[in-house]
């Protein structure tokens, strides 16, 4: 996750309004309706069944994980769980949907309501949810073999997806990026969907329309679809803002249409013709019975809900007395937030390795280009480790500097820091005899520095305990080293010692 | 119930039915008749009356999250009337406009 | 077939498990007897010879092996919108004329486990749509009690496939009468179980709220056994019924005193043919002959049915038909091949037949924008009010007893002209299946053409034991189940398309 971000556009005296619809794959290892693998990367079509493919004959049976993960995320947003769902079909005809219909939900949905608190710079706004479905996936169509030809691979068809809708009160294309990080967030927190926009697991179409400033009417909206990055989120909905800005203002009006990101051109560009219009003919899926899940089940949902970003982030405020701030960036994603904790059990400094985290661990994940989205999963030192090596830096057997050395060692051997210590000789050098001992080597090479120090240019100190490290390979205790340089040279501008 | 040729073409559209002039207006007037036989049921008070779309009246059953997935392609896609490798194949979809 | 070889289950299970005939001579009677009057009857759409003699030698072998089973050995046809892994299934339609299931439904391993013997997929009206078999893709089937008479439909082939011998048993589908008009037209015996009794898995579907499993034989007690076989909870089924299967022929006591029989006058309107109402009416002078009472019930929504279920069947069907696309399997037309809409259209022009063309469109009709709510879910709330009828009738009966259809077999294309027409000859019928409700049509007699007319008793969800034991009772007592078609000669009918292939 990114903290920079481009400046806050200005958009005049229009004022965007805009929704999202986020589409996330939930994290279980069969399908909604079928027991086909939901996993990535298989040949074309080898996970698939009659049932996903559409055989006459075959019939649904639901996923009791997906249910699960799904009725997680409405407790988690604060939403009422109705007493009663129901399957709708919505039908249309595509190659990637072998049914000719979707197995969704639509005018009695899973949750409705609730909300999600979004941290932004000008403080913490709330989105309001709308609702929060279950539904199938698409296939995949590949346009790009042949001039003739489109291929289909549903591999994809019928993995589990929740469509998290919310209501149009986000204000600008960086809201929208904020409020998709915080749900991002919460739905790893809930470990329900693994975020991974670039396999296409958390999805987001934006309705965007514009209107003036205190015009209480809402503005035409067009629905953009298939982005597939945060950047390109920001990008894709400030290009759309100041399209229909620029198309209303030149005396244009903006048709209520289905527009698609391209990425290359830096802009939207319309994806469906007029007279394609989409009639869903949504209805009661008669395959299925309602969906009508016991008060009972969703308190026990509830009473298991594991400890959510915002409760997080005041509990390290007040536990570890780190500032808001590094609470913030630490528990923004569930795993980070537990890789710091384990850590800091080893080890009880909480601002140290709050640095450490903050500072080496995420500055080498980026480096290593991994996903931040799964930075500890890929991550080789473990927690503990990390707690070991900063205990080693409190308990004075190494210096911080020289722990950095140690870190990079254990990254590349997945070695633990004492033996890196021991084997690189890295332990401070604390014996007040060996390090008398170069001091005076380095005192002695220098006699010039040394009554310029004593003639009153106490700066130079630096420089003597610079070159005393340099002599001992760093090993040496900083604290000892000032110590015996202070008492060997005496006071600057006194000439006495020697 | 009247119904017109734009109607039956739109439907025709919408389910993806390709139609001869012969059946379009045969099935102008069928529909028009059919349509008007179900016209009763206008007549019936079904005020307060909640539809019946489902015959059980318990929840949808569940299913434990288990794959059961040979991963065989081959299988299936063996019955497809076009196909490349393990893909289906279909004719060029148009999708982008403007 | 031998003058000798049985004609109903209990007889030929009796000779098998008395070792007087094997499994294996069964089914080569049967597959004679297909050969000399299927160019008449035209009930199968494939003959699995093959596999029938495979099945049957399993049969005996298992039976060598100490099995028993009132099933093992017993030949049967399946309506061919069963899946049957490896065997073509095409649902009467082009669109899938050369299509093989990589599966087999539910009912189909239900009744391989039981030992049963499959000797043909029987012909239907295309997708099930359909009351008289003429909407086949592959020319209609023919009454074996007047090869110029429809069966009834859309279970046609399975009907006239036990009345002219072809086999003991067959499976068939109900939506809205489908398996009770041409049971009544073919004289033969036809149950349509609760919905949810008989998993719909491996069932190509019409209308999936609708639509019901359910066996054809001779008599009740056959019904029965077969019955017993394919009920049952199905995991694969989410509609399917988690309630315990009885064991239907040991209610068969033949004992009906104190049973309460409801008679809706709405049943016996205007338009019900003279010699229809005579026998109906004079089984229930049977049945209180044999102690039940007689009761006068009103079903007040019963004329309202027909509207109701062609808008809410035509709805469902209009989605479930949306993956006959040529894309996965199944036809797909040459025209159109450089465009993905044109292919789509091309594909089920040519691989849908008129019926199913009307079909779809009137349910994409009552399901699109605007015309929902006047149309699909108005008809939704009447269901719930036919439903209702059912409940408060059957607070003061146990059974309720009408005619299975207002007529006898029409002859084929008497009402090809008007689908409105034909729609109506399931006006009996199509409230059960509205309901949900169990249906039984035994044959109770003939008309002056000495065509069959058909009884049908409808019980409360899950009573098929009450169901099956009344229908028996009234079969002891009379012998209209017994009767058979005069000799089927080659002479009449025309030209037969079935293919006597077996495919993979
Ligand atoms: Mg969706
Ligand atoms: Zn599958």
């Amino acid at each position: 996750m990114s903290d920079t971000r481009d400046e806050t556009p200005d958009y005049g005296d229009w004022e965007p309004v805009i929704g999202l619809e986020v589409h996330a794959q939930l994290l279980t290892e069969s399908k909604l309706f079928c027991g086909c693998s939901a996993s990535f990367g298989a040949a074309p079509n080898a996970h698939t069944c009659p049932v996903c493919m559409g055989f006459p004959g075959v019939l649904p049976v639901l996923n009791e994980r997906a249910l699960e993960f799904a009725i997680r995320t409405g407790i988690a947003t604060g939403c009422t769980i109705p007493t009663r769902a129901r399957w709708a079909r919505k039908n249309y005809f595509y190659p990637d949907l072998p049914k000719g219909y979707q197995i969704s939900m639509f005018d009695e949905p899973l949750a409705i309501g609730g909300g999600i608190d979004v941290e932004t710079p000008a403080g913490t706004k709330r989105v309001r949810l709308t609702r929060i479905h279950m539904e199938e996936d698409a296939g995949k169509n590949i346009h790009d073999t042949d001039d003739a030809h489109s291929l289909v691979d549903l591999n994809r068809a019928g993995v589990p997806l929740m469509e998290i809708v919310s209501e149009p009160d986000i204000a600008s294309a960086a809201e929208a990026a904020d409020y998709l990080r915080t749900l991002r967030s919460l739905l790893q927190y809930l470990e329900v969907c693994d975020g991974n926009l670039e396999q296409g697991s958390f999805r987001c179409d934006a309705n965007v329309s514009v209107r003036k400033k205190g015009d209480p009417k809402l503005g035409t909206r067009t629905e953009i679809k298939n982005i597939n990055s945060f950047r390109n989120v920001e990008r894709a909905i400030d290009s759309e803002i100041r399209r229909q800005i620029d198309l209303i203002e030149s005396g244009g009006t903006v048709r209520q249409e289905t527009r698609g990101w391209d990425a290359d051109r830096g802009r939207t560009l319309a994806m469906r013709s007029k007279e394609d219009a989409h009639d869903y003919r949504y209805f009661p899926e008669p395959d299925l019975l309602p969906l009508e899940v016991p008060r009972e089940r969703i308190e026990a949902i509830r009473g298991e809900l594991p400890e959510l970003p915002a409760a997080r982030r005041d509990r390290f405020v007040e536990q570890y007395g780190i500032p808001d701030y590094d609470a913030g960036v630490l528990t923004a994603r569930r795993d980070l937030a537990d890789y710091y904790e384990a850590a800091v059990r080893t080890h009880p400094n909480p601002k140290a390795l709050s640095n450490w985290v903050m500072g080496d661990v995420l500055r080498t994940v980026r480096e290593r280009g991994l996903d931040e989205a799964l930075v500890i999963r890929d991550w080789p030192v473990s927690a503990e480790s990390l707690g070991r090596l900063v205990a080693r830096i409190d308990d004075g057997t190494i210096s911080g500097k020289i722990a950095k050395t140690v870190l990079e060692e254990m990254l590349a051997s997945g070695a633990e820091p004492d033996d890196v210590i021991e084997r690189k000789g890295l332990r401070q050098v604390t014996d007040a005899g060996a390090i008398t001992g170069a001091v005076e080597e380095v005192l002695a090479a220098n006699p010039d520095k040394v009554a310029e120090y004593r003639g009153g240019k106490d700066k130079l100190l630096g420089f003597f305990v610079g070159q005393i490290m340099k002599a001992t390979g760093g090993k040496a205790n900083p604290q000892a080293v000032n110590q015996i340089l202070r008492a060997r040279l005496g006071e600057p501008g006194t000439s006495s010692g020697g | 119930m009247p119904v017109s040729l734009e109607d039956v073409d739109h439907i025709a559209r919408l389910a993806r039915l390709g139609l001869t002039d012969e059946e379009r207006t045969a099935l102008r007037g069928e529909l028009e008749s059919i349509l008007g036989y179900v016209e009763q049921l206008a007549k019936l008070d079904t005020g307060g009356v909640e539809p019946t779309a489902s015959m059980r009246d318990d929840s949808t059953p569940t299913r434990p999250d288990r794959t059961s997935n040979d991963d065989d392609a081959e299988k299936l896609v063996e019955r497809a009337p076009d196909r490349q490798g393990t893909y289906l194949r279909v004719p060029k979809i148009i999708e982008a406009s403007e | 077939m031998s003058s000798s070889a049985p004609s109903t289950i209990d007889a030929a299970s009796r000779a098998l498990a008395a070792g007087e005939l094997s499994a294996t001579d069964l089914a080569s009677a049967m597959l004679d007897r297909i050969a000399a009057v299927e160019p008449t009857v035209h009930a199968l759409l494939t003959v699995t010879a093959d596999r029938a003699l495979a099945d049957a030698r399993e049969a005996d072998r298992r039976r060598g092996a100490g099995e028993s089973g009132p099933l093992l050995g017993i030949p049967i046809v399946l309506k061919d919108l069963f899946a049957t892994d490896g065997i073509r299934t095409t649902c009467g339609s082009r669109i899938l004329e050369h299509y093989v299931p990589p599966y087999d439904a539910d009912a189909v391993t239900r009744l391989a486990r039981a030992g049963a013997v499959l000797v043909g997929k029987a012909n239907m009206d295309e997708f099930a749509m359909g009351s008289s078999n003429e909407n086949s893709a592959f020319g209609p089937s023919r009454n074996p009690w007047d090869p110029g008479r429809v069966p009834g439909g859309s279970s046609g082939g399975s009907a006239a496939a036990v009345a002219a011998g072809e086999c003991l048993g067959a499976l068939g589908t109900d939506t809205g009468g489908s398996i009770r008009l041409p049971a009544s037209y073919c004289g033969v015996t036809g149950l349509k179980p609760t919905y949810g009794r008989v998993s719909r898995y491996g069932v190509t579907a019409y209308a999936s709220s609708l639509d019901q499993v359910g066996p054809f034989a001779h008599t009740v007690r056959d019904v029965s056994v077969l019955l017993g076989a394919i009920a049952g909870h199905d995991p694969r089924d989410s509609t399917s019924a988690p309630q315990p299967v009885p064991d239907y022929v040991a209610a068969l006591t033949g004992d009906v005193r104190g049973l309460r029989f409801g008679i809706p006058a709405e049943y016996f309107a205007d338009g019900i043919a003279t010699a229809v109402e005579k026998s109906v009416r004079e089984a229930i002078e049977t049945l209180r002959g044999l102690g039940a009472t007689v009761v006068d019930v009103s079903l007040p929504h019963t004329s309202y049915g027909i509207a109701a279920y062609y808008l809410i069947a035509t709805a469902e069907a209009s989605s479930n038909l949306a993956r006959y696309d040529g894309v996965k399997y199944g036809h797909r037309a040459k025209r159109g091949a450089d465009e993905l809409l044109e292919m789509y259209r091309h594909t089920r022009d040519e691989g849908f037949g008129a019926e199913v063309k009307r079909r779809i469109l009137l349910g994409t009709y009552a399901l699109s924008a605007g015309y929902y709510d006047a149309y699909y879910r108005k008809a939704q709330k009447v269901r719930t009010l036919v439903r209702n009828d059912f409940r408060r009738a059957f607070e003061t009966c146990d059974l309720i007893l009408t005619p299975t259809s207002p007529g006898t077999a029409f002859r084929i294309g008497e009402k090809v002209a008007d689908p409105l027409a034909m729609y109506l000859s399931d006006v009996f019928t199509v409230p059960t299946n509205l309901a949900g409700l169990p249906g039984l049509s035994v044959p109770c007699g003939f008309d002056e053409a000495g065509l069959p007319i058909g009884l049908q008793l409808l019980a409360p969800p899950f009573e098929e034991a009450d169901l099956l034991r009344a229908g028996d009772a009234y079969q002891r007592a009379t012998d209209f189940h017994e009767r058979r078609p005069a000799e089927i000669g080659a002479a009449s009918g025309g030209r037969s398309e079935a293919s006597e292939q077996q495919s993979a």
